[in-house]
């Protein structure tokens, strides 16, 4: 990757980060941490990997990102919004009565979500779906799932898991934000889950590890998934929940919960000076 | 009378016979289909047949998926299990995003017989109709079950279709101009005296059980209704005016099902009395199909002494 393209992503990343965390404040409510946790590895995805065009969002030849971790929508949404496939103003309604954002993403009324997830879990089986389609109809489009690592306790996402293995669904790809935290605390602590990478191998995929929060990193696992064959991708990305804003890093308490006017003015000054830095840099 | 068939054997034949028509049908089972006869369509399309093993909540993601991309699946297992494990994923995946998915219940109600009470649904149209959105269909025998499939081709939107483990006579072949048609009610008998309306295999028995009430000078009227929802309220309101009474029947809790259907229907715009036949908000037992139904009373004269209690009930 050059030094441009690396410096757009991180800009890109950093307004996502900055999007979602208006978006939560606006609505009081939503999911932040993960959101900020995902901001990178959904920047990489629909700002270097994916074939996606906002102006044709329905495309049948269109790669597809199925967020199974839907709670962090109000990242997904930012995402959405930057890529074109709806104006940034509207991540105002958010959450609203007013809007048709709801708390989780609704491939009906929002354009660019390709599937409408939120109960945990369920996202992965479409997206596997949506790879075997791929597969019938002998086109060349990708599919990704982005999943938590809480949500992976879940016994629907091992289905899903041996049934990609048993398709050799290699046009799909699961990047799982591992941050290490859900709700009740550490996910080591509610339902220890690792070792992951063995248990993906074991149920016959491949698998990538990567720092969730290193842009290039990103980059290059998903190119390097494109090119393997037989077997479907995990790409287990370590990340930091709440990344980007001091005091929501590495807390569960931030699972859930908007901030309140005081802590947003702090987080969004933290959020802007990487902005206004990276703006700087770029000029 | 018609062949004797069940409904999982006609619904088997008939997939197989629309693939070449329709493409994008493609179909899914969960370790079952050798009993819910998709093992026809695998072996005549295996390309388009996916066994996604004993998980069915996978099976119904899987099929939300290939339907986002403009497929037709029927994702096929008991109704115990399509309906009832994956009862949040045909809410959440299927029917909230209004994808066009054909969720299949084989082995509806008690006549499952011998698996016993674990494996006899009687709630699935109770939770498929609380769904927003969701069509619910249960053919009678297998002339309709042929056209019932087609129907749900040409329809673009979440379903659930029951089908029946026991052979059945067939019944609506017989019927001049009769017509399949997806929340159209069919009338199989006249009758002024009272009205049955029924579902499923208790359709058969509701024809019995005209016969035996007319031994006894009654005029019953019998209603196939396969399709639960959306429900035939014109049909219903016609038969509530003029008969004034109706009994419902059905392989199902009367909780949840056709008669409370049937009740919400007539209470708001024509009130008579509506006495539900079904399952007693209880749990089924293994026995033979035939000795299972007789045990809980879903037999003719189980319908007919429903229809005697409707009748004292009617005003006039």
């Amino acid at each position: 990757m050059d030094a441009k393209e690396l410096h757009s992503l991180t800009l890109t990343a950093a307004k996502v980060r900055s999007l979602a965390l208006d978006a939560v404040f606006a609505a009081s409510s939503g999911h932040i941490g993960g959101s900020l946790s995902v901001a990178d590895i959904l920047t990489v995805l629909y700002f270097h990997t994916m074939k996606v065009d906002p102006a044709d969002p329905t495309a049948p030849g269109r790669d597809r990102l199925v967020l199974s971790k839907g709670h962090t929508s109000p990242a997904l949404y930012a995402a959405l919004a930057l890529k074109g496939f709806f104006p940034q103003e509207e991540l105002k309604l958010f959450r609203s009565i007013q809007g048709h954002f709801s708390g989780h993403p609704d491939m009906v009324h929002v354009k660019g979500v390709d599937m409408s997830t939120g109960s945990l879990g369920q996202g992965i089986s479409a997206a596997v779906g949506m790879a075997l389609a791929g597969k019938l109809d002998k086109k060349d489009y990708r599919v990704y799932a982005v999943l938590g690592d809480g949500e992976i306790e879940e016994g629907q996402v091992w289905e899903a898991a041996m049934a990609a293995a048993k398709y050799h669904l290699d046009n799909f790809c699961a990047i799982v934000d591992v941050n290490g935290l859900q709700i009740d605390g550490a996910t080591a602590d509610v339902m220890p889950s690792e070792p992951l990478d063995k248990k993906f191998e074991s149920f016959n995929w491949h698998v990538l590890k990567v720092d969730g929060h290193d842009i290039e990193a990103i980059a290059a696992a998903l190119d390097k998934a494109a090119t393997l064959k037989d077997k479907p991708t995990v790409i287990l990305a370590k990340t930091v929940k709440g990344k980007g804003v001091s005091f929501m890093e590495n807390d569960a308490g931030w699972h859930g919960k908007a901030p309140n006017a005081e802590q947003y003015e702090k987080a969004r000054a933290e959020l802007a000076a990487v902005l206004e830095k990276l703006e700087k840099e770029g000029k | 009378m018609g062949e004797k068939i069940a409904t999982r054997a006609a619904y088997g034949k008939a997939l197989v016979a629309l693939a070449e028509e329709y493409p994008d049908l493609v179909v899914l089972d969960a370790d079952l289909s050798t009993a819910t006869m998709t093992n026809g369509f695998a072996k005549a399309y295996p390309e388009r047949f996916f066994d996604m093993g004993i998980a069915e909540c996978n099976m119904v993601g899987v099929a939300a998926g290939l339907a986002a991309c403009g497929k037709k699946p029927f994702a096929n297992s008991f109704a115990m299990f399509t309906v009832g494990r994956a009862f949040e994923q045909v809410r959440n995946s299927v029917a909230y995003p209004r994808l066009n998915v054909k969720v299949v219940g084989s082995h509806g109600g008690l006549s499952v017989g011998e698996d016993g009470a674990t494996h006899q649904c009687c709630e699935d149209f109770a939770t498929m109709r609380s769904i927003p959105g969701m069509v619910v269909c249960c053919p009678c025998d297998g002339n309709e079950m042929t056209a019932a499939v087609k129907a749900l081709l040409d329809y673009d939107g979440p379903a659930y279709l029951r089908l029946g483990r026991l052979a059945v006579d067939t019944v609506t072949d017989a019927i001049p101009g009769y017509k399949f048609e997806l929340g159209k009610g069919v009338e199989l008998r006249e009758g002024s005296d009272a009205a049955v309306i029924a579902v499923g295999l208790m359709v058969q028995k509701a024809l019995a059980a005209a016969e035996l009430l007319a031994a006894e000078g009654v005029s019953l009227r019998v209603i196939d209704m396969h399709t639960v929802k959306p429900l035939d309220t014109e049909l219903v309101l016609k038969a509530a005016e003029e008969t004034g009474c109706i009994v419902t029947t059905e392989e199902h809790n009367i909780i949840g099902g056709l008669g409370e259907a049937v009740c919400a229907c007539v209470s708001g715009s024509c009130p008579v009395p509506v006495v539900r036949h079904g399952v007693e908000d209880t749990f089924g037992r293994s026995g033979k199909a035939e000795q299972v139904l007789e045990h809980y009373g879903l037999t003719p004269e189980g319908i007919a002494e429903k229809v005697r209690q409707a009748l004292k009930l009617k005003k006039g």
